[in-house]
């Protein structure tokens, strides 16, 4: 009975066994049939290939001669974005004002907690052989801001360029590059203090390289004067000048710098600023008004070293920016408080200025991906020259306008690169901008570039 | 003012130079140009052998020189995206500006290896063109060379036949060498190579070696541990005879390959005067190719 159970079983096996022989070979049969059409085709394709490959390396010819350039991103025009964003703490300060400056508004910096810049969104292309256009809209919560908006030739010759539209002045150093561009995540206290945040120009722009070796540029520029210092005056003529000269060059494979020197004049109408009055029924918030000449000269600095010109692995950065500004001009102020001595906006005699100041920095490429950087930055509450008698009798002495304080801060930042189109940083600060104020500021922030490469400044 | 217009107008008819000056962006343009321009033409080489050409800032330095410049003689195909639209436009040189006959791509003139199928960065820094390190195929050098000579006869007329013949004897030269350094490297065809970045694709493809892989996990993306151990398993599982590298790319990531795999890494030149021997473009390919056949 064992036995025979066994004997079912093994045949019960051996039966479907048979059967799948037949199958196997009928299988193997097919596979090789198929193996012979696949080879055939494979060989055909590679005889197709072959011939396709072989008369293209002579023919390829273009259509254009070679005089075409391949766009950035192989599209145009040049389409880029960048995402920029941050967690900061800091402070709850209500006004952030550097003490001893007149407020020159800008773009805040000053949010806590986890925030969004501006979204830039950037389009530019070669209009035709003579002209280039781009456009910089920020984006942000139901507003678009034009930041640039200009159009440039680049078929004058001779060295000399002309620029014309919304674009960025080219005074200073720090002043033509875009903030995802910066080294830090914020805006030196100088830049602040002078424009906000740029100089902008709605205006022209004409540029002169000199036939050297050594790099020689000049520039001059006219415009509305809309931005701070000046203010919008609606008029005819010119509302700003400036003019500018870089010099720059290399020493060694491993060294490059760049050296400049500039000069911005423009006038202010009624540019207001918050003060309190001297009300004797309690202080009332009164704008502060200032009419006048405004003068900035800007020295800057940039020097970079990279081994053998090559800044993939290690570069070292060094910047630094000098400014002189001189204001001429009236003090008045206004209030619709009746008892406000500022009501009636009376006149409050002569204002003239004289402030200094700058900053220095430093970036440290060390490995691939990572950087450090250090920054200081001061200002000198500089020379204010006034009738106290007139002045004091209607704004309270004690408005940090009036302080003599030196402002000054200290910076540190750590950022990591996956590549160049993404960046995440690490910054602290210890920003006494604020007179009786000490603010230790942590920032922690992404910029992310999307589209086309977009070759940046030096 | 009216002093400074006037040194201003001396300044500007100062270069007064009757050489074709040529701004070439890379070595290989410059010592093409040379070979072709002899003594009529002045070159300035934008970058040397130990730069990474994707890598480079658009210096004062550069700008000066590209005011000055009647040709710029480039590769092209994106490889120049980060830092030259910046230069030309910051020069104010109208001859040198794309579309005109100063503005000068090689990769136009040759059929361009690994053109992406899909442009997404998440693939890298891929080239919409097509990988741009043409030059380590000598045959491209002999297309680009004659559209070059061509361009610069067009530019400087008056040696228009100068340049013509300095191609033709140029060409011949390079037709023989070129069946000199086939025949040299005919025993490498098949070796399997891992390269750092995709700056060889094109001498491999000239020798019939095979790149078995790269350092770099993505095109421009720096090469990281868990890729380089994949590596290690790659060569083991399929035998790889030699590690390639650039002058300019850091030797790290191919010594500790090398170290672990047990194979050798070697730099080769990848442009004029990216070693000793490679002074010119002859010696670019005799040293590539010597360098290549000492592998084990």
């Amino acid at each position: 009975m064992h036995r025979m159970s066994i004997f079912a079983f093994a045949a019960s096996l051996a039966l479907p066994a048979a059967a799948a022989d037949e199958d196997l070979k009928a299988l193997r049969e097919e596979i090789a049939q198929m193996k012979k059409t696949y080879e055939q085709r494979i060989e055909a394709l590679e005889q197709r290939l072959a011939a396709a490959e072989a008369p293209k390396e002579k023919s390829q010819s273009p259509q254009d001669g070679g005089t075409r350039a391949g766009t950035a991103g192989g599209f145009n025009p040049e389409v880029s974005l960048i995402l920029q964003g941050q967690y900061r703490r800091m402070k709850d300060v209500p006004e952030r004002n550097i003490t001893g400056y007149w407020p020159a508004g800008g773009h805040g910096g000053d949010e806590r907690g986890f925030s969004v810049d501006n979204s830039e969104l950037i389009v530019s292309a070669n209009i035709n052989p003579y002209f280039r256009g781009l456009l910089n809209v920020a984006l942000k919560d139901g507003e678009a801001e034009v930041e640039e908006a200009w159009f440039q030739t680049l078929g004058l010759g001779n060295g000399f360029t002309l620029k014309g539209g919304r674009f960025l002045s080219g005074i200073g150093y720090i002043n033509e590059h875009h903030p995802h561009a910066w080294d830090f995540a914020d805006a030196p206290l100088m830049t602040k203090a002078l424009f906000g945040e740029h100089y902008g120009q709605d205006g022209l722009q004409l540029k002169w390289v000199a036939p050297t070796d050594l790099f020689m540029e000049f520039g001059a520029e006219i415009g509305r004067g809309a931005g701070f210092p000046g203010t919008d005056r609606n008029q005819n003529g010119v509302g700003a000048t400036s003019l500018f000269a870089h010099v720059g060059g290399d020493v060694g494979r491993s060294h490059a710098w760049r050296a400049g020197l500039s000069w911005l004049t423009t006038r202010a109408k009624n540019r207001e600023a918050h003060f309190e009055d001297t009300d004797a029924a309690g202080p009332n918030e009164v704008e502060g008004l200032y009419s006048g000449r405004s003068r900035t000269w800007i020295a800057d600095f940039v020097w970079k070293w990279a081994p053998e010109g090559n800044p993939k692995y290690r570069n070292l950065k060094l910047q630094a920016e000098l400014f002189r500004r001189t204001e001429d001009g009236d003090l008045a102020c206004a209030s619709g408080v009746a008892t406000s001595p500022c009501a009636g906006s009376p006149a409050l005699g002569n204002l003239n200025t004289r402030q200094t100041g700058g900053y220095a920095q430093t970036v440290w490429q060390f490995m691939p991906r990572w950087r450090v950087g250090y920054r200081y930055d001061w200002l000198n509450a500089g020379s204010k020259r006034y009738d106290p008698a007139t002045v004091f009798a209607a704004l309270d002495p004690a408005s940090a306008y009036f302080a003599r304080y030196r402002p000054m801060r200290h910076t540190l930042m750590a950022d990591w690169s996956l590549d160049e189109f993404s960046r995440l940083r690490l910054q602290f600060a210890r920003d006494k901008s604020m007179q009786g104020v000490t603010d230790n500021q942590v920032t922690l922030q992404y910029i992310m570039s999307l589209g086309a490469h977009g070759a940046h400044k030096f | 003012m009216k002093r400074l217009f006037l040194l201003l107008l001396l300044l500007s008819a100062w270069p007064a130079q009757a050489d074709l000056r040529v701004f070439a962006c890379e070595p290989e343009w410059a010592a093409l140009a040379k070979e072709l321009g002899g003594d009529k033409v002045t070159v300035y080489a934008a970058t040397h052998a130990l730069q990474d050409p994707h890598r480079i800032e658009a210096r004062p330095s550069l700008i000066a020189r590209a005011r000055n410049a009647q040709l710029v003689a480039c590769t092209g195909a994106e490889l120049e995206a980060g830092w030259l639209p910046q230069v030309l436009r910051e020069s104010g040189n109208a001859a040198i500006q794309p579309g005109r006959p100063g503005y000068f791509e090689a990769a136009q003139f040759v059929a361009r290896l690994e053109i992406p199928a899909k442009i997404d960065r998440s693939e890298g820094d891929v080239h919409a063109s097509g990988n741009p390190h043409i030059q380590l195929d000598p045959r491209n050098l002999l297309a680009v060379a004659a559209p070059l000579a061509q361009r610069m006869g067009e530019l400087d007329a008056a040696s228009a036949s100068f340049y013509a013949e300095r191609h033709k004897a140029f060409a011949d030269r390079m037709h023989a060498a070129i069946a000199r350094w086939e025949r040299e490297a005919a025993g490498l065809r098949g070796m399997r190579v891992i390269a750092q970045h995709k700056s060889f694709s094109y001498l491999f493809n000239w020798l019939g070696l095979v790149e078995a892989g790269t350092l770099e996990p993505k095109p421009g993306i720096e090469p990281g541990s868990a890729h380089l151990a994949q590596l290690v398993a790659q060569a083991k599982a399929q035998p790889v005879r030699l590690i390639v590298r650039t002058p300019f790319d850091s030797p790290r990531p191919g010594e500790w390959l090398a170290e672990r795999s047990g194979l050798r890494l070697a730099t080769l030149p990848f442009t004029v005067g990216g070693s000793e021997r490679a002074q010119d473009l002859f010696g670019l390919f005799d040293d590539t190719i010597a360098r290549l056949r000492a592998a084990p």
